[in-house]
């Protein structure tokens, strides 16, 4: 494994991370600008955006990193559909969707002797 | 009287932003980030640089990239291209905000500083938060939380590293568990046009979808493909709908 060291690190997070980001964040900006509310543009926006984070919440479900990577599939969606079942049978409750699923992984992860 | 009185001072609303660091979503991203600290604590990234990338780049999937990138020995290109390409997904999220919280009167440089502070949390809160404040007082509130969130995390991050690199597994898998599952439940409620809830079932299994059709571009494809997907399809309904009506 590498690690980056001295100021080389800070000019390649500055490069790679902060400009690879903040330069959709500017673009964003400039073209929200231009966006009316409750217009038809606006709906596509909000729809495209929202499309592509349930793409990366699908994916660190799916294909997670570090321990979780270890873990089978059926236990992270078991996981997920019994918080969903909490969540709406508590009448939409966050705090009790997102601890029934935490919960079940723990459990889980438990059991199988993490 | 002024609009301004009316809607209760500037500092009021920077401060009511502020308290959001209280908040049930402010709370789990913290964990999250202690999460991804005890990551980096583990692969033997400085403290100083997690800080700095904590700071600079904000976005937690992007900083997981960034710091996968560099464990690999990418060079700064290849982790430029990689990171950018998970962060597309930012455009469209601060082009969504934007209509809700300026005024005619806002600056464009004072959107532009603030863009920085948006994230997939701090989105969601927004989105979520700035209908009940005046509209006038809505840039100073987002102004009030993001910055508050970042410079939180920041400085938790400093000071949990050295307790975080020998969290037990089940401990460290749950932390990171945390982050889809919380997004999920805050994007469900946090909805107020239909349009949210078809793009998140479709994007949900549009991500799967294109990664195995084409890995590189899954994110962007899923986003684009599948929000439209949506867009049009909730629109079909409601039009339908007020035909019939």
């Amino acid at each position: 494994m590498t690690v980056l060291e001295g100021w080389w690190a800070y000019v390649f997070i500055a490069i790679a991370g902060w400009l690879a980001t903040d330069i959709w964040r500017w673009l964003g900006v400039l073209a929200g600008n231009r966006l009316q509310e409750d217009s038809e543009a606006l709906n596509w926006v909000r729809a495209v955006a929202t499309a592509l984070v349930a793409a990366v919440i699908a994916k660190l479900i799916l294909y997670p990193t570090g321990v979780l990577e270890q873990s089978p599939l059926w236990l992270r969606l078991g996981a997920v559909a019994a918080g969903a079942v909490a969540f709406f049978i508590a009448r939409q409750k966050p705090a009790i969707g997102i601890a029934t699923a935490i919960g079940v992984l723990a459990v889980g992860l438990y059991a199988l002797g993490f | 009287m002024e609009n301004g009185e009316m809607a209760g001072s500037a500092r009021h609303w920077f401060l009511t932003g502020m308290m959001g660091i209280f908040s049930l979503p402010a709370s789990i991203l913290m964990l999250s980030f202690v999460g991804f600290c005890a990551f980096t604590a583990q692969a033997g990234v400085p403290v100083e640089q997690v800080v700095f990338m904590v700071g600079a780049v904000w976005a937690l999937p992007a900083k997981v990239i960034l710091v996968t990138s560099i464990l690999g020995g990418a060079n700064v290109l290849t982790a430029f291209i990689a990171v950018t390409l998970s962060s597309i997904r930012l455009m469209p999220m601060v082009a969504a905000l934007v209509p809700e919280i300026r005024t005619e009167k806002t600056p464009t440089w004072l959107l532009l500083f603030l863009s920085h502070f948006v994230a997939i949390t701090a989105w969601v809160f927004a989105m979520e938060r700035v209908q009940s404040v005046p509209r006038e007082r809505r840039i100073v509130f987002f102004a009030g939380f993001g910055i508050t969130l970042v410079l939180t995390n920041m400085v938790l991050v400093a000071v949990v590293y050295r307790f975080v690199a020998e969290f037990p597994p089940l401990v460290a898998g749950c932390l990171f568990f945390l982050t889809p599952v919380y997004f999920l439940v805050s994007i469900w409620n946090s909805a107020r046009h239909p349009v949210i809830y078809v793009a998140l079932v479709v994007g949900l299994i549009a991500g799967p979808v294109f990664y195995w059709l084409a890995p590189e571009f899954d994110i962007l494809l899923a986003g684009v493909g599948g929000g439209t997907a949506a867009w049009l399809a909730e629109r079909g309904w409601r039009q339908r709908k007020e035909v019939r009506a």
